[in-house]
């Protein structure tokens, strides 16, 4: 019971190292480039002010498990988009302001003013292609039939996107492609296609040379740029804000773009593209380590994090699950009911089940390892469960007529028979925490996951790799250390 | 009233699954030292009365008494300890070796290792098995051995009864013959009370001096094997009886013999 006591303490320590320390200001930001690039900002702002410790809590995922955060305390301010705020908050993005402030209001929230720029959606041309042809508005394009537009398969879809758009502008002219985004740009690139759907300060409009078209009927929603804070810290940090707020108005759509485009064309670090933003001294590009030094960081820096979310989260299943199994072998109705719970909570999408997680837990590796927890919980308590109904009744009798106690029934021969079933479970459950631990990273839990995500968000398959490739070794390493576990621990009898 | 020298009492016990009654209330007892087998086909009832011994199973009617304490779940773990219950093919647990299957209650007990081994030591020579075997998993051991260590297992703590069920049901009949002749000096030696449950009426004459015929959850007919044979109660019991068939070689064709 040593081990188990010590393990709770790691539970705790973690417990502690993600919750809020009094006296830092904590920022906060969502898992891509500009989002990341303004965290940054905000975080060398306001610790030139030297007012306190400041925190940059990277890696949350979309704007629910942000907002969760921030409400729960566990981020004091985070850059977003007032069209995304809306959307999430009022569910209309068109929403007034002054509706959106008393929302947030009503939940400890306040906004600043905007930064100086809109990420929005915009239709986009090659700049010399839109200048030779006079297109500069979007009212341009009716006049102009013959242009071919390729579109994102995302922007066709959504009625704030083409559909809408059409209507507004009557482009009924024009037929536009479905395609992935990617492979747009590479139209547009190529001369392929003219028009493109676009962000208002995405890095590829500065790498391709293209300008967005003015939206003169203001048919798209507002997505201004600014932070949320919590009211209770701006209280706590008033001169941190006041340098924060300083940044309103200082960021323009060219500034953002090019920043974009540092980072995702020239592969700069936030930390640094925030620096050379302020004035500081960049270290200039970043020199890619190769594919497989780069591995090797991640398994430094990822790996130990990662090991240990699926080491708690399995070894409280197991400590769970087993006697979970062993209920439901004896009582077929409590048994059976825990079994159906546990098969349900298998079935949520692991990334809804880390939402669930926060409002209650917050964010980081508390939440994260509760939901590998509760994951991992069915196949060992559906394994003891087999495994015990799978021993023959005439032998589960002849260990009755023995006279053993109950217990040592149970310790002596149910268990050890039932062994090579339970421990399979085990194995399925932690190999299935190694994968879902990647995608805790979402919620700043840290581990494998992390270069995932945010390769996934840069389109940056090398460092999708970096993490892919060691949380796969780590599944095989698991395998084979259960082999030589199933080996040890299971008697040559029941082989 | 109930004699102190009776060690075994069925007293109208019953036993019914849904609407299958498998055992109408039957009555039974078993002085000290005596032997009965409860012969009869498969379905008769004998394994359920059998295992109602040991509290494995719960009759719905009647009660069962172990040396005068009624067997109930509260008392089933003492009663289960006075007996020793072994099943086809020795019933051992796969994940202990042979020694780990005999002395696994003794060590729970806590007995001293110098007692297991002297204990070991006498139910070895009784079974007559190498010392070695100990040491083996039951799939490494055949089926005669398999046996033998079952009926070690059943008297490591020096039962005062001994419950057998088909206990040579999945043995080769010449392992089956031996196996016979060795428990019959076994049980004569130490003068236990055996109750026996078998299809094998000839088994049942060898081993025990009482049998009584189970069908169709009914006690048809109990008494000494020559009994049943000479003086049938009913059809069922003339039947039973001359359904186990003596060994009569056909005789080679004569060569005098005009052909037919």
């Amino acid at each position: 019971m040593k081990w188990a006591a010590s393990a709770i303490t790691l539970l705790g320590w973690i417990g502690l190292a993600t919750t809020a320390h009094a006296g830092t200001l904590r920022i906060g930001s969502k898992r891509f480039t500009e989002s990341m690039i303004l965290a940054e900002i905000a975080v060398r702002t306001a610790r030139a002010t030297g007012e306190s410790r400041v925190e940059h809590v990277e890696g949350l995922g979309g704007t629910a498990i942000v907002l969760a955060a921030i409400e729960q305390g566990a981020i004091d301010v985070y850059p977003e988009y007032t069209g995304s705020l809306k959307e999430s908050l009022l569910h209309d993005v068109r929403a007034g302001d002054a509706d959106l402030a008393r929302t947030l209001a009503s939940r400890g929230l306040g906004i600043t003013a905007t930064l100086g720029f809109e990420n929005a959606y915009a239709l986009a041309m090659k700049r010399e292609r839109a200048l030779s042809l006079h297109v500069t508005r979007l009212s341009d394009l009716a006049t102009h039939p013959e242009l071919r537009v390729a579109l994102s398969n995302e922007f066709v879809g959504r009625s704030d996107g083409w559909s809408g758009l059409r209507a507004a502008y009557g482009l009924e002219g024009l037929a536009p492609r479905g395609m992935d985004h990617g492979l747009a740009y590479v139209a547009v690139e190529s001369g392929a296609a003219d028009v493109t759907d676009a962000y208002t300060t995405d890095a590829a409009l500065a790498r391709l040379d293209l300008i967005t078209l003015a939206d003169d009927r203001h048919f798209f929603p507002t997505y201004l740029a600014i932070f949320v804070y919590r009211l209770a810290a701006r209280i706590s940090f008033p001169r941190s804000f006041a340098a924060i707020e300083g940044l309103t108005g200082c960021i323009d759509a060219a500034t953002m773009t090019r920043l974009n485009a540092e980072a995702e064309v020239q592969r700069l670090a936030p930390a640094d593209i925030a620096a050379g933003f302020l004035g500081a001294a960049a270290t200039g590009p970043a020199a890619r380590p190769s594919l497989l030094r780069g591995m090797g960081e991640v398994i430094l820096q990822h790996g130990p994090r990662h090991l240990l979310l699926v080491f708690l989260a399995t070894f409280f299943a197991v400590l769970a699950g087993v006697p979970l199994g062993i209920l439901a072998a004896r009582s077929r109705v409590a048994g059976g009911a825990l079994l159906t719970a546990a098969g349900l909570v298998q079935t949520i999408p692991s990334l809804a089940l880390l939402c669930f997680a926060i409002p209650v837990l917050g964010v980081g590796a508390l939440p994260a390892m509760v939901a590998l927890f509760v994951y991992g919980l069915l196949p060992i308590a559906g394994n003891t469960l087999a495994g015990l109904r799978a021993i023959p009744l005439a032998l589960r009798e002849a260990a009755e007529a023995l006279g053993l106690s109950p217990l040592d029934l149970l310790m002596r021969v149910e268990l050890p028979m039932a062994a090579p079933v339970i421990l399979t479970g085990i194995k399925t459950s932690t190999i299935t925490a190694v994968g879902t631990a990647t995608i805790a990273a979402f919620i700043g839990a840290g581990g494998f996951g992390e270069p995932i995500s945010t390769g996934l968000n840069l389109n940056d398959t090398r460092m999708i790799l970096e993490g892919a490739v060691p949380a796969a070794l780590l599944a095989l390493l698991v395998q084979g250390v259960f082999a030589v576990v199933e080996r040890r621990l299971v008697p040559p009898g029941l082989r | 009233m109930i004699s102190i020298a009776l060690v075994l009492v069925l007293d109208g016990v019953a036993k019914r699954y849904g609407e299958a009654t498998v055992l109408h209330p039957t009555s039974l007892s078993l002085g000290r030292g005596e032997r009965v087998a409860l012969i009869g086909p498969s379905g008769s009832g004998k394994s359920t009365l059998l295992r109602m011994v040991l509290g494995l199973i719960e009759a719905d009617a009647g009660r069962v008494l172990f040396d005068g304490v009624e067997v109930r779940p509260s008392t089933a773990q003492a009663v289960r300890r006075r007996c020793g219950y072994v099943i086809q093919d020795g019933g051992l647990f796969p994940h202990l070796t042979a020694g780990g299957n005999v002395t696994l209650v003794a060590r729970r007990l806590g007995w001293t290792a110098a007692r297991i081994d002297e204990r070991l030591g006498a139910l070895l020579a009784l079974v007559r098995l190498e010392r070695d075997l100990l040491a083996r998993y039951p799939h490494q051991l055949s089926g005669g051995q398999r046996q033998r260590v079952g009926i070690m297992r059943a008297l490591m703590l020096d039962p005062e009864a001994l419950l057998f069920d088909e206990p040579m049901a999945a043995l080769d009949p010449m392992v089956r013959a031996e196996l016979q002749d060795d428990l019959l000096a076994i049980i004569a030696r130490l003068a236990k009370t055996v109750l026996l449950v078998t299809h094998d009426l000839a088994e049942a004459a060898l081993l025990c001096q009482r049998l009584a015929l189970l069908h169709e959850g009914r006690i048809v007919q109990a008494g000494a094997a020559w009994e049943l044979v000479e003086r049938p109660a009913t059809p069922f019991v003339s039947a039973f009886v001359s359904a186990q068939r003596a060994f009569v070689p056909p005789r080679p064709p004569s060569p005098e013999a005009p052909a037919a």
